[in-house]
């Protein structure tokens, strides 16, 4: 008998209309074991998270019942989850960052009269100590790094007493060291007779950490196992129904040939197209800072040329939004230079970087990329209505910004009803295809793609790749920045690795692995010694 | 079949949305005027009797009317200039102070440059009446865009200085030397008053200047700065990304603001009171910015809008006179108004049952 | 212009003046700070100390009893609150609007209310006030003795007040929850407390304490009611918010500077300046544009400020 036992679990998310409803969860068994780390695996959108929201009382089944400790449960809100021993660690963390580490633990507790801060931090430091986690119950939760946060959040729910930890993709953002750090701590708690619950998509991690593991895929249920049982390439093969290495290289072939690449290398022998165009953006030793005034990119140098595509990797925080924002002359220089197409644009506005030939997709598409209250016909002209043929003498030409836009979302797969409905109504795909498509419209020479298929379904993430290696192949430079490994890996021809504001180093793609993509990210310049990369 | 074998390239107007608004808008108003009454009920008095002094007020004869139409006149230009600002969201309620400082403006250039014939006179009291509520909208404009100072506070507190430095200027410094003391200018120049409209009634040409500026407004929409307006005040991100700077647009929507009102306390004083008095911009303030939500922010909904309470101010002050009900009911029935207006959204999801 | 009447009384009876003059900006700009710090912003602020105006004038000319004018004007505080709650936080409208519309509201029904129950007299009706009460020993020291231990009983109610509501803010489970709520409703949301009740209840003591703001002008200052009697002072108090970063003891710094600005000014007349009187009363309006203007480049406002909550299923 489990710990907890999930029976017949289904969800269903409504959607615009009838067919865009979602199945979450269908008919899934789930049984957890006390004292056990438990790997639920899946790729986006297989249902891990939202059967874990509903373990956690944040969505309720549509059917289905679950039993804690052998007693039927409805769990209806996070209270109720908690009352029943039940955390959860989110992916986001649920901190409030102006608040002290024991004000954030403490927060919501029941009790009367005043708070008893001093004593509070004293129960605060004692849990701590019970599962080894080093914390300063005084700290600021804003000062904190994200390591350390996450800590924060699983104090919070033990102190509440949780018996069963559920963590929600937590080494998504940690560097290698830290997620290491998480392991050790998850292994001691699990010691102590807690039960972990690990939701992941990395393979390397779940057989690394969990005892047992269970495989979701469109919902359902398809595998589970102890982990010394399977291995990760069985592993890989539930979550995609299919051979992930395999499929890789189908997808990079696939990719090749639509851009019109000779003959389709077979798997591991694709060699790097040599990159001979002039060199479109440069930074020489740029120095940005972010939105606090403090250091953000420090001293980073890159080339980029014509006919490329430079693959910016590393873990999120590390200075690459800055970066990015830097050189599309969103945010000033503080030193350093930078240089597009051989002009010097260290004090370049936006204005002008417009004005060259230039595209820009940035990795927030609903706040950065689209106002979602105006309609497409306008999203799509955002940048171009102050000129001809769209507008003349300062006044609009509807017609001509209408027939633009119908063109546009014909030649980028845009399905919508028409171009005068509202940019909020389309899914994610149909709006990451509407800024491609005026960004790319004027087949702009240089490219900055920040977190280009995020969020995206497999078909969009496809179609957003096969684009850019189009624009690649057309002769245009593309600077990719991304945290998913994967898609860095799928479509650079080189990489740079950025930590902590810093490059730590060019590799050919074809040449990378992720063992040493890992190390850099981690902070171990290419060649160089553990830490020479600039202290945390 | 591809979006462009599909899709009519024009914009065709949604009829059904718009008739949606309009009910929605029309209900607010009928119960606020029902919630006034029941306030009245409440207090003793006889609602019918009041309304009907109301109505009689401002419909009663084609002089009534014509007064109704004179109180629309500076309630629609204050509701365009506060549209302009609203969607662009700047909170600018600073309308009561620029229409001052456009009266004070506008009548300090026709006294201080009597001498000049009235052709060029006249479009110059205009332009300074423009130009100085464009510049008082424009202090609260740059306080916002350079040092993120809430444009509700300081408009609000601009209000109550444009009051007292009227109340300066007529009891002193402006003061007519002939007015046995009263707090008021001298009279401007008789060639310089605004031409009627209809014979006896005091309806005059700022009316129909007001209507050209609907139009105008109607037009600005399809401009780039237009565009450029909308887009800074639905998202500063993306309009910073396409390389509008948003304190210049800031600017520049307050200034346009400032002058419209400006041009409404010109519109007073050269068509209707032809010297400073006090008080003259009372409450258009918050009457300008019902009109404008009434209106959902568009030039034509605003004309309707600021009929209906071109008439409620005019019935209202009837209202008062005749069955001693007092004139704030109507400033009762501008706050329901808002309030119904804004949660309509709200309220009618309610009704149509839930998601 | 007299100067010999610049004596050193004098400028203690500015003082205490100054204190006296705080009194219905502070008791506001408190509740706005926790309505502030829970994420609301409530421009409707000067509506509802209207009505409370009106509500404590009301209660103590009908009953004979000042402090049920007092809580009559909290009621009617209260009761504004809760509008302004249901439309930021139920109807999640836009809140600077639904503000506005608050205020539109209190101050032509305050004004209606008034005109309604009293009608038109050529004398306007009085109340007695809350008379001054030094507190024995206190009110002797010197100057300190008359600027802050020789009001009536409402300054002292303000001023114990400050560090109250700072315990409140800071030492209690609601005071925690209610900063947290103002940063991060979704932290909040998933400890299971409810962000809307604690929205509404920051509403509710907003309300009673811009209600209590209002009547110190009729109950303890002025002893009549005139329309707009509050002038301003609703604005005035949320600019002392932004200048207090939503603290309560600072908040008592920036009511005392407009307090400080008001007493100024009247010196000013009774000392016969050569400045026009209307040019001194727009000197609290032009301090709190200087002021506001100062604080808000740096201020870092609670990060929920003004966006309404909806938990988001996904």
């Amino acid at each position: 008998m489990g710990i907890v036992e999930m029976t017949g679990i289904t969800k269903r998310f409504p959607g615009a209309t009838r067919a865009q409803s979602v199945l979450a969860n269908d008919q899934v068994n789930l049984e957890l074991h006390k004292g056990e780390i438990h790997g639920l695996l899946g790729e986006n959108g297989a249902g891990k998270t939202t059967l874990m929201n509903i373990l956690f009382g944040l969505y309720q089944p549509d059917a289905g019942q679950i039993l804690v400790r052998d007693q039927l449960v409805t769990i209806t809100s996070p209270a109720a989850a908690i009352h029943h021993g039940i955390g959860m660690v989110h992916q986001h963390f649920r901190l409030v960052p102006p608040l002290t580490v024991t004000e954030n633990i403490i927060l919501g507790l029941e009790g009367r009269g005043l708070l008893d801060l001093r004593a509070a931090r004293q129960r605060v430091q004692q849990v701590a100590e019970e599962y080894g986690i080093q914390i300063d119950p005084g700290a600021t939760v804003q000062d904190l790094s994200v390591g350390q946060q996450q800590r924060v959040e699983i104090l919070s729910s033990l102190y509440r007493g949780a018996e069963i930890l559920i963590l929600d993709e937590p080494t998504a953002v940690l560097t290698p060291q830290e997620a290491d750090s998480l392991v050790a701590c998850l292994r001691t708690m699990a010691e102590q007779g807690k039960t972990i619950v690990f939701i992941s998509h990395k393979l390397e991690e779940a057989m690394r950490l969990t005892d047992r593991v269970t495989v979701l895929r469109a919902g359902r249920v398809v595998f589970e196992a102890l982990t010394r049982d399977t291995d990760k390439a069985q592993l890989a093969r539930e979550m995609i129904g299919r051979d992930l290495i395999a499929l890789r290289a189908e997808q990079r072939n696939r990719v090749l040939v639509l851009a019109g690449a000779q003959d389709a290398a077979p798997a591991g022998e694709l060699a790097a197209p040599r990159a001979t165009g002039k060199v479109m953006l440069e930074a020489r030793a740029v120095h940005v800072n972010d939105d606090r005034g403090l250091p953000a990119v420090r001293g980073l140098s890159l080339a980029l040329r014509s006919g490329e595509i430079l693959g910016i990797a590393g873990v999120d925080g590390n200075g690459q939004r800055e970066l990015a924002e830097a050189i599309v002359c969103l945010r000033p220089l503080q030193a350093g230079q930078l240089v597009i197409a051989e002009e010097d644009a260290s004090h370049w506005g936006t204005h002008d970087f417009l004005q060259r030939s230039t595209g820009y997709i940035p990795d927030d598409r609903q706040n950065d990329g689209l106002i979602l209250g105006f309609d497409l016909a306008r999203n799509a002209t955002l940048k171009l209505f102050r000129h001809r043929p769209f507008s003349a003498f300062g006044f609009l030409h509807d017609r001509a910004i209408s027939q633009f836009t119908v063109e546009m979302m014909e030649d980028f797969d845009v399905r919508a009803p028409s171009p005068f409905v509202r940019a909020s109504t389309l899914s994610g795909g149909n709006q990451q295809k509407l800024i491609l498509a005026r960004e790319l419209s004027q087949t702009p020479r240089l490219i900055i793609a920040s977190q280009p298929a995020r969020g995206l379904d497999i078909g969009a993430t496809a179609y957003v790749h096969q684009r850019l290696m189009e624009e690649r192949d057309r002769g245009g430079a593309i600077l990719l920045i991304s945290t998913d490994l994967d898609e860095i890996m799928l479509l650079s021809d080189r990489i740079l690795v950025m930590y902590n504001g810093q490059s730590m180093g060019e590799l050919d793609a074809y040449a990378a692995d992720a063992q040493t993509l890992g190390l850099m990210m981690a902070g171990t310049p290419l060649g160089g010694a553990e830490g020479a990369g600039g202290a945390a | 079949m591809t979006a462009r074998e599909q899709v009519t390239l024009r914009r065709s107007i949604d009829w059904g949305a718009l008739g949606r608004s309009a009910y929605q808008a029309a209900l607010s108003v009928t119960l606020s005027l029902l919630i006034g009454a029941l306030l009245l009920l409440i207090s003793g008095q006889n609602p019918v009797l009041a309304f009907r002094s109301l109505w009689d007020g401002a419909f009663g004869s084609v002089n009534r009317f014509t007064e109704t139409l004179v109180q629309a006149t500076p309630l629609l230009l204050i509701a365009i200039s506060v549209s302009l600002s609203f969607r662009c969201q700047i909170w600018n309620i600073g309308a009561e102070g620029q229409v001052i400082l456009g009266g004070i403006a506008s009548i300090w250039v026709a006294l201080t440059f009597s001498e000049l014939p009235p052709a060029i006179l006249l479009p110059l009291t205009f332009i300074g009446g423009a130009l100085a509520g464009g510049m008082w909208s424009l202090i609260a404009g740059l306080l916002k865009a350079y040092a993120q100072a809430n444009e509700v506070i300081t408009t609000s507190m601009l209000n109550y200085i444009a009051v007292y430095l009227l109340a300066f200027l007529v009891h002193g410094p402006m003061m007519d030397p002939a007015g046995f003391n009263f707090p008021q200018s001298p009279l401007i120049a008789r060639s310089l008053e605004l031409p009627r409209l209809v014979a006896g009634t005091r309806l005059n040409v700022a009316f129909l200047i007001a209507l050209l500026l609907v139009g105008a407004a109607l037009l600005y929409w399809r401009t780039t700065l237009g565009q450029r307006t909308e887009i800074v005040g639905a998202s500063r991100r993306v309009a910073r990304q396409i390389g509008f700077s948003v304190p210049a647009t800031i600017a520049l929507v307050s200034m346009l603001t400032g002058a419209l009102a400006g041009i409404a306390g010109w519109g007073e004083m050269f068509g209707l009171h032809f010297r400073l008095i006090e008080e003259f911009a009372r409450g258009m303030g918050s009457l300008g910015i019902v009109v404008a939500l009434l209106g959902e922010l568009h030039p034509l909904g605003m004309v309707v809008s600021a009929f209906l309470f071109g008439a409620l101010v005019v019935g209202g002050n009837a209202m008062e006179r005749n069955a001693g009900v007092p004139f704030a009911l109507v400033d009762v029935i501008q706050g329901c108004v808002i309030l119904l207006i804004l949660a309509r959204g709200y309220i009618f999801k309610f009704r149509r049952g839930a998601r | 212009m007299n100067v010999e009447l610049i004596t050193f009384p004098f400028i203690v009876g500015l003082l205490a003046a100054a204190v006296r003059l705080a009194v219905p900006i502070l008791f506001a700009a408190l509740g706005e700070t926790f309505t502030e710090r829970a994420g609301i912003l409530n421009l409707g602020l000067e509506g509802i100390m209207l009505m409370g105006a009106l509500g404590g004038f009301v209660g103590a000319y009908a009953t004979g009893s000042l402090w049920l004018g007092v809580a009559l004007a909290m009621l009617c505080g209260i009761v504004m609150g809760l509008l302004m709650g249901f439309m930021s936080i139920t109807a999640k409208v836009n809140q600077v609007v639904a503000g506005l519309g608050i205020t539109i509201l209190g101050s032509g029904l305050s004004t209606l209310l008034f005109r309604l129950f009293f009608g038109l007299r050529s004398t306007p009706p009085t109340i007695t006030m809350f008379p001054v009460q030094p507190i024995p020993g206190l009110s002797q020291i010197p100057v300190l003795g008359e600027m802050v231990f020789s009001h009536n009983i409402l300054v002292y109610l303000a001023l114990i007040l400050v560090p109250v509501a700072w315990v409140v803010l800071y030492r209690t489970r609601f005071g925690l929850a209610l900063r947290a709520v103002g940063e991060r409703p979704d932290a909040v949301d998933t400890r299971g407390l409810s962000v809307d009740r604690l929205r509404y209840i920051s509403l509710i003591i907003g309300g009673a304490l811009a209600g209590l703001g209002g009547a110190v002008l009729p109950l303890a200052s002025l002893g009549i009611f005139w329309t707009q009697i509050t002038a301003g002072r609703g604005f005035i108090a949320i600019a002392v918010v932004v200048f207090a970063r939503w603290d309560p003891v600072r908040a008592l710094w920036g009511a005392l500077l407009f307090g400080s600005a008001m007493a100024l000014q009247l010196s000013l007349q009774t000392l016969k300046m050569p400045i026009p009187s209307e040019l001194l009363l727009m000197l609290p309006y032009i301090i709190t544009i200087i002021v506001l203007v100062g604080v808000s480049r740096r201020a870092e406002f609670p990060a929920a400020y003004a966006v309404p909550y909806s938990r988001g299923e996904k």
